[in-house]
């Protein structure tokens, strides 16, 4: 139990690397994510087979052959870029992939009248969009964006593997230290359930907050 | 020259690579077919039951769908034998992808039973049926169509996140590629047809899928609202 305590102490600071890639990964994500939803709907047909096709391939990949990929990229392309920003690089890729089909399923769940109406009150395309689609279809998308966002959160713990010093790797730190794994790995589970619980109540109430009222 | 020389390499690996696609694809299929044998129970315990196993149902599916996969493969792998449970590689990548898929699966189930409507229950036991009959041939048919949207997701999830297993080196598709790559240092090649295996299978089983979700709709029954956006 003792050593229990030792382990949360120890891993407990990683925490903040943990919630950086998260936040930074998510905030990549909600733009490029929102960029290529856009694309697609009201796009070109060469931007939105494009965008269809970034989707497709960005989402078949496994987050963790993502992080190798952008890994052995970044090592040659961007010598001396640390293990926390490439995370971040390959973690917000694959996110953008699958925000956009959530902002994408959002904006095409509100129907076409509202651009109509927007565009007959003398709103450009650009502005219509803006004001009118992106504040509603954000709203719409917090459920699934909620759950995106705990996905995020987890899958942070593959970043591990190509070195970046989050709540995984320190737990590895500490146990191969001491040769006694399962309570370093329990303490680290611990602190992943608190903080996708945390980030469970806190877009709970944000969807509450922001409910579109019809 | 080094563009053929890199092809030929590549078809080189790929028996190698395929190899390491079937032991994906046995974990997938062992860790889907265990989680929905572990995910109907305890969603049914979920949804009909109260008191101390009700809780542990709940505790259990919270857990594991509160923390990292990863996590959990290494508790199972590295923290277990320390109680003396030692598993091999492929068996601790089982048991740590079968509890996961459960978890996320009983979930899925629960929210497709929730879904049939009370007065089907009320019309089969108006009907003579026993409670169990009533469950057993008119609410869980249904409902077990009603998840198969979300369930599809499911399988495709589960192909790709067998790769985090190379992390305990069991030799799936991916490990072996990280194997071949530090055999041969040939990064590029190798990575890029790891990646093509994957969208191949995973844009496959995406389409196999939706015939399976369109061949067992219910006619005049709308599932498409169920579905994760994925």
């Amino acid at each position: 139990m003792d050593y229990f305590i030792r382990c949360l102490k120890f891993i407990l600071p990683a925490a903040e690397v943990t919630i950086l890639v998260t936040v930074a990964s998510l905030a990549l994500g909600v733009l490029f994510g929102l960029l290529l939803a856009v694309a697609r709907i009201y796009g070109r047909p060469g931007v939105r087979l494009a965008a269809a096709l970034y989707s497709r391939v960005v989402r078949s990949l496994p987050s963790l052959v993502m992080i190798f990929i952008v890994f052995f990229t970044m090592v040659s392309v961007v010598p001396g870029a640390s293990p926390l920003v490439m995370a971040v690089v390959a973690l917000g890729a694959c996110t953008t992939a699958y925000q956009s089909e959530i902002f994408r399923g959002a904006i095409q769940s509100l129907g076409s009248g509202q651009m109509l109406a927007a565009r007959s009150l003398g709103m450009s395309r650009a502005a219509a969009i803006r004001f009118v689609i992106i504040p509603q279809a954000l709203r719409l998308a917090i459920p699934a964006w909620s759950n995106e966002a705990a996905i995020v959160l987890k899958d942070s713990s593959l970043a591990s593997a190509v070195g970046t010093v989050e709540l995984l790797r320190r737990s590895q730190h500490i146990a191969a230290a001491n040769h006694h794994y399962l309570p370093a790995y329990l303490a680290c589970a611990l602190i992943y359930f608190c903080l996708t619980f945390l980030t469970n109540r806190v877009l709970d109430a944000a969807e509450k907050r922001f409910r579109l009222r019809t | 020259m080094t563009f053929v020389r890199d092809l030929v390499f590549m078809w080189e690996i790929l028996p190698e690579l395929l190899k390491g696609l079937v032991v994906t694809f046995q974990l997938t299929t062992l860790a889907l077919v265990t989680g929905v044998i572990l995910a109907v129970p305890v969603a049914l315990v979920r949804k009909y039951t109260r008191g101390p196993l009700n809780w542990l149902a709940t505790a259990y599916v919270e857990i594991f769908r509160g923390t990292p996969l990863l996590v959990q493969l290494f508790v199972v792998y590295y923290g277990l034998p320390e109680l003396g449970i030692v598993f091999d590689r492929f068996t601790a990548a089982w048991a740590a992808l079968f509890l996961n898929s459960a978890a996320y699966q009983s979930e899925y189930i629960r929210g497709a039973i929730g879904a049939v409507s009370e007065g089907q229950l009320i019309a089969a036991r108006a009907l003579g049926m026993k409670p169990l009959a009533a469950f057993r041939w008119v609410v869980m048919p249904q409902a077990l169509r009603l998840a198969l949207p979300a369930w599809s997701n499911e399988v495709a999830y589960m192909v790709k996140y067998v790769s985090v297993v190379y992390l305990i080196g069991a030799m799936e598709l991916f490990t072996r590629g990280q194997i071949i790559i530090s055999r041969t240092l040939k990064v590029v090649p190798v990575l890029l047809e790891v990646a093509a295996i994957y969208i191949i299978v995973v844009v496959a089983i995406t389409r196999v899928m939706d015939y399976v979700e369109h061949r067992f709709s219910i006619p005049g029954l709308e599932t498409s609202g169920m579905r994760r956006e994925f």
